[in-house]
């Protein structure tokens, strides 16, 4: 579960403002002026961008940048769970633990990813880089068990390989996205069991 | 138009009707939650399924359009099903509280768990709680009883213009809240307790009073503004426990202020219930006898000419005494009367200039509005919706002059002088329409401002034959009723000069300070606040729940309200205390019941034998061209809870004071003597 939105917590900064009033500009720009309150969502996610985060602050400036009273944009920022309402370490890993990642051993990554980082779910490491969560179902069951570090999704994980992750990032890092195991898409392991014509057209797994 | 079938009833109806309001044009019942007449529809309670013939699976009647040979069954077994498993499903986190619960007895849950609901739970698992809220002083919330219906989140939105509740975090966790516990502040606020279907929102100040059912209901109206809203009194045992609005689609629609429905606890305050008389040797205010009263106040009149004697009547005086006071003052000699005591110079001579000619409703036709001299947020709450309602439709444009306030539209600001209402021009307006606030003829150019707001509506051409958008917006509920009956003197009243005064339900500051130091001072009304501390006789009379009195709203809408409890110690009716007067003085009034003087108003004034009409009245001349001053106009409300002496009195009013306007709070309540 993600912490929730608290309004009036210590941690909520006194004051926001948006780094790049053009990006303010332009996704505004994208809606006509009197659907302005359509750029509530693109607004939270560049201010998430912003600062990792949304802060009370943040959401009252976008209402203003949008004229919606704070409310409406408090409804939609509690509504979808990829806005973070409370701060975050610097990379946020979402471990996938519903059943098909769960049957391919998510278990043990969890318990890798909580030794390694010597936090518990749910909490973050001192340094302020790690944020460990535990989510529900983020579509790359194919590849079980996956994580989702910032924007992008680890596969194919092993104990090790999890690890090997958090290692490169923490050292500032790229560590290659997608499948661990050079697993090609989400093709089976044994190779294209359908779609063969096309795949050996694109060059893929032979 | 298309037709349907309901029920294997065939209708035919305007096009973008719901099937739900076609089946309640029927008569066909459907049970509902999150639909409401006067909100928009988000479907959301999925209580009111139908079965649509050929459709896979129930539809929301409340939301899906009356189609052209449509099918709909509203009581199929299949029907019954979907909604007792509706019904389920809400009461899965519902309390059950009913016993201790204020909505028990009018809770719409309540009453469909008995057409729906199963005569036990299948739920094992724990129940969900959610942390009450504090929204301010008016409005109790109980938020484990919510059924997230989001009509509060609505009307805040659509018909109020403060949008201060949400629909916060989603599935198991979601709740309406404010989120950072702010006080819902909206005029309007008190109107989403009756529109919610639960009992999570109730009323504070009535809370564990009483039970629905023991309630006593009175169909009256309200005196708190000009716009003499429907509403209902609830009594019980001679108590008035609450005041919840009536439909009137001409005037309130199905709400009321705040004011109207909170400030009843003034009525059981700091009344006067018996008579006082000034002692002459203690200088004090002494209890006493009525025949004392009257006799020491028909001796004053006796013994000062008559023109020295002044009646003035205040803002929550009903016609009736009005007259009866008036012909008194007639039989004495004196021409001494008014009812603009506030020192407003209105042109009373035609009634079109100084009613509000368009109706209330009529707003929703106009296509521009010009706001001049007036806050209608402050001075009449439901008018301030209505604009706010066609704004909504149309957008039309909408302009003020006079001091910028905060109001729940956008509107262009002119200026703040009377030099400005010449400057206004509106284009391709159709139906163009003013509103101006009686406070501007406060103003010694009040016959001049007249006359130009007259030319103005002319000249953008808010006269036609068939609409009038000229509108005075006036702030009492007395105004209107006694400058159509005449209650008025030709020059204004020296009251420093005057001998006598009698005031009738006058509490108004600056007649009270004006008086001569030793003029003898009557005050006729119920509480006591500024006219009764400086009265040398009190005749203690009926509030506006206490007797049946006619009142004219700012429309020109002759209305009546109907007794609900009696008045309280020795207070009597208004006009029965002028006529005991009249006849102490030996100049009995002709009238001995109400009927008699029912009929002697009506017969000089015809408009009076027709209630709640909203009259078409002949437009004429007004106003005198004159010279306007250069100051800017002033709004004379700031304390919108505040404004006459029941709220003066009332503990709701007060705490509302405190909670909206900290900074602001002076307190003008003094006790009678």
């Amino acid at each position: 579960m993600k912490p929730k939105f608290e309004p009036n917590a210590d941690y909520q900064p006194k004051d926001f403002s948006f780094k790049s009033q053009k990006k303010v500009k332009d996704i505004l720009a994208n809606y006509p002026s009197n659907q302005a309150r359509s750029g509530i969502m693109p607004l939270l996610d560049l201010a998430q961008r912003q600062e990792g985060w949304i802060s009370r602050v943040a959401m009252d400036c976008i209402a203003e940048a949008v004229g919606q009273p704070p409310i409406k944009v408090y409804e939609v920022a509690t509504f979808y769970t990829m806005y973070n309402l409370a701060p975050v370490g610097k990379y946020l890993v979402q471990l996938c633990t519903t059943t098909p990642c769960w049957l391919c051993g998510s278990a043990a990554i969890i318990e890798a990813v909580e030794t390694h980082l010597e936090i518990k779910v749910g909490e973050s490491t001192k340094d302020g880089l790690f944020t460990l969560l535990e989510v529900e179902c983020l579509g790359a069951c194919v590849n079980a068990p996956m994580v989702q570090i910032n924007d992008n999704y680890y596969e194919d994980l092993t104990a090790e390989s999890i690890v090997s992750i958090l290692t490169a990032l923490a050292a500032g890092k790229k560590p290659s996205i997608g499948s661990q195991t050079k697993r090609v898409g989400s093709m089976a392991l044994s190779g294209p069991t359908s779609l063969e014509k096309q795949a050996k057209k694109a060059g893929v797994g032979s | 138009m298309p037709k349907l079938k309901i029920n294997g009833m065939l209708i035919e109806v305007e096009k973008g009707t719901s099937v739900l309001q076609a089946a309640e044009m029927l008569g066909v019942e459907i049970p509902r939650f999150c639909y409401h007449d006067k909100l928009s529809v988000p479907a959301n309670c999925r209580m009111c399924l139908v079965e649509l013939k050929n459709a896979p699976k129930p539809v929301a009647s409340c939301a899906i359009e009356a189609g052209e040979g449509m099918d709909i069954t509203t009581n199929s077994e299949m029907i019954q099903k979907a909604r007792k498993g509706v019904m389920e499903m809400m009461l899965i986190n519902h309390p059950l509280d009913c016993p201790i619960c204020d909505q028990g007895g009018e809770c719409d849950l309540q009453d469909q768990s008995y057409g729906y609901g199963f005569d036990r739970s299948r739920y094992q698992e724990t129940k969900r709680a959610v942390k009450d809220k504090d929204i301010g002083p008016l409005i109790k919330t109980v938020m484990t009883r919510c059924i997230q219906c989001t009509r509060c989140i609505r009307f805040g939105e659509e018909i109020a213009g403060t949008a201060d509740l949400g629909l916060l975090n989603r599935g198991e966790d979601v709740e309406i809240g404010t989120f950072v516990e702010k006080a819902v502040s909206s005029e309007l606020s008190g109107n989403m307790i009756d529109i919610c279907p639960v009992g999570a929102l109730t009323s504070k100040p009535y809370a564990f009073t009483a039970r629905p059912w023991e309630l006593k209901k009175t169909e009256t109206i309200d005196v708190h503004d000009a716009v003499g809203s429907n509403i209902r009194v609830d009594t019980k045992g001679g108590e008035v426990m609450r005041i919840l609005p009536r439909l009137h689609e001409g005037v309130n629609e199905e709400w009321i202020s705040d004011k109207t429905r909170f400030a009843y606890d003034g009525l059981k305050k700091n009344r006067l219930d018996v008579p006082y008389v000034r002692s002459k040797t203690t200088g004090k205010l002494e209890k006493a006898k009525w025949s004392e009263a009257l006799t020491s106040v028909a001796e004053a009149m006796r013994a000062t000419s008559p023109d020295k004697i002044a009646a003035f009547s205040g803002d929550l005086a009903d016609v009736d005494s009005v007259v009866a006071l008036k012909d008194l003052m007639i039989s004495l000699g004196s021409p001494h009367i008014e009812c603009r005591t506030d020192g407003m110079r209105i042109d009373p001579s035609t009634r079109a200039g100084y009613i509000f000619n368009s109706g209330i409703a009529g707003i929703e036709e106009a296509d521009s509005l010009l706001l001049i001299g007036t806050n209608p947020k402050m001075e009449a709450a439901l008018v301030n919706a209505r604009i706010r309602k066609t704004w909504l439709n149309k957008r039309l444009p909408i302009s003020l002059i006079g001091e910028p306030v905060d109001l729940p539209y956008p509107y262009e600001h002119l200026g703040t002088t009377a030099q400005d209402i010449e400057k206004y021009t509106v284009k391709d307006s159709q139906k163009p329409m003013i509103i101006v606030g009686d406070q501007i003829f406060s103003r010694t150019d009040a016959l001049a401002l007249h006359a130009v707001c007259r030319d103005l509506a002319e000249k953008i051409g808010c006269i036609q034959d068939d609409w009038n958008g000229f509108n005075v917006l006036h702030r009492h509920a007395g105004r209107v009723g006694a400058l159509d009956v005449g209650f008025v003197s030709a020059a204004p009243i020296k009251t420093e000069e005057m001998d006598v005064v009698y005031l009738l339900n006058s509490d108004e500051e600056n007649i009270i300070n004006n008086c001569n130091k030793n003029a003898f001072v009557i005050y006729q009304g119920h509480h006591g606040d500024l006219g009764a501390h400086r009265a040398d006789v009190i005749l203690p009379a009926a509030t506006y729940t206490e007797k049946n009195a006619l009142y004219v709203n700012t429309e020109g809408r002759v209305q009546m309200t109907r007794q609900a409890v009696f008045p309280v110690g020795e207070a009597k009716e208004d006009w029965k205390i002028i006529r005991a007067l009249s006849e102490e003085l030996g100049k009995t009034l002709p009238y001995n019941s109400l009927l008699a003087l029912r009929a002697r108003i009506t017969e000089e004034w015809a408009h009076f034998a027709e209630i709640d009409v909203c009259p078409q009245e002949e437009w004429g001349q007004f106003g005198v061209t004159g010279v306007l001053l250069k100051s800017g106009f002033k709004n004379t409300i700031d304390h919108y809870y505040m404004t006459n002496v029941i709220c003066r009195a009332s503990k709701t009013m007060r705490a509302c004071v405190d909670k909206f306007y900290p900074k602001k709070t002076k307190t003008k309540i003094k006790k009678a003597a």
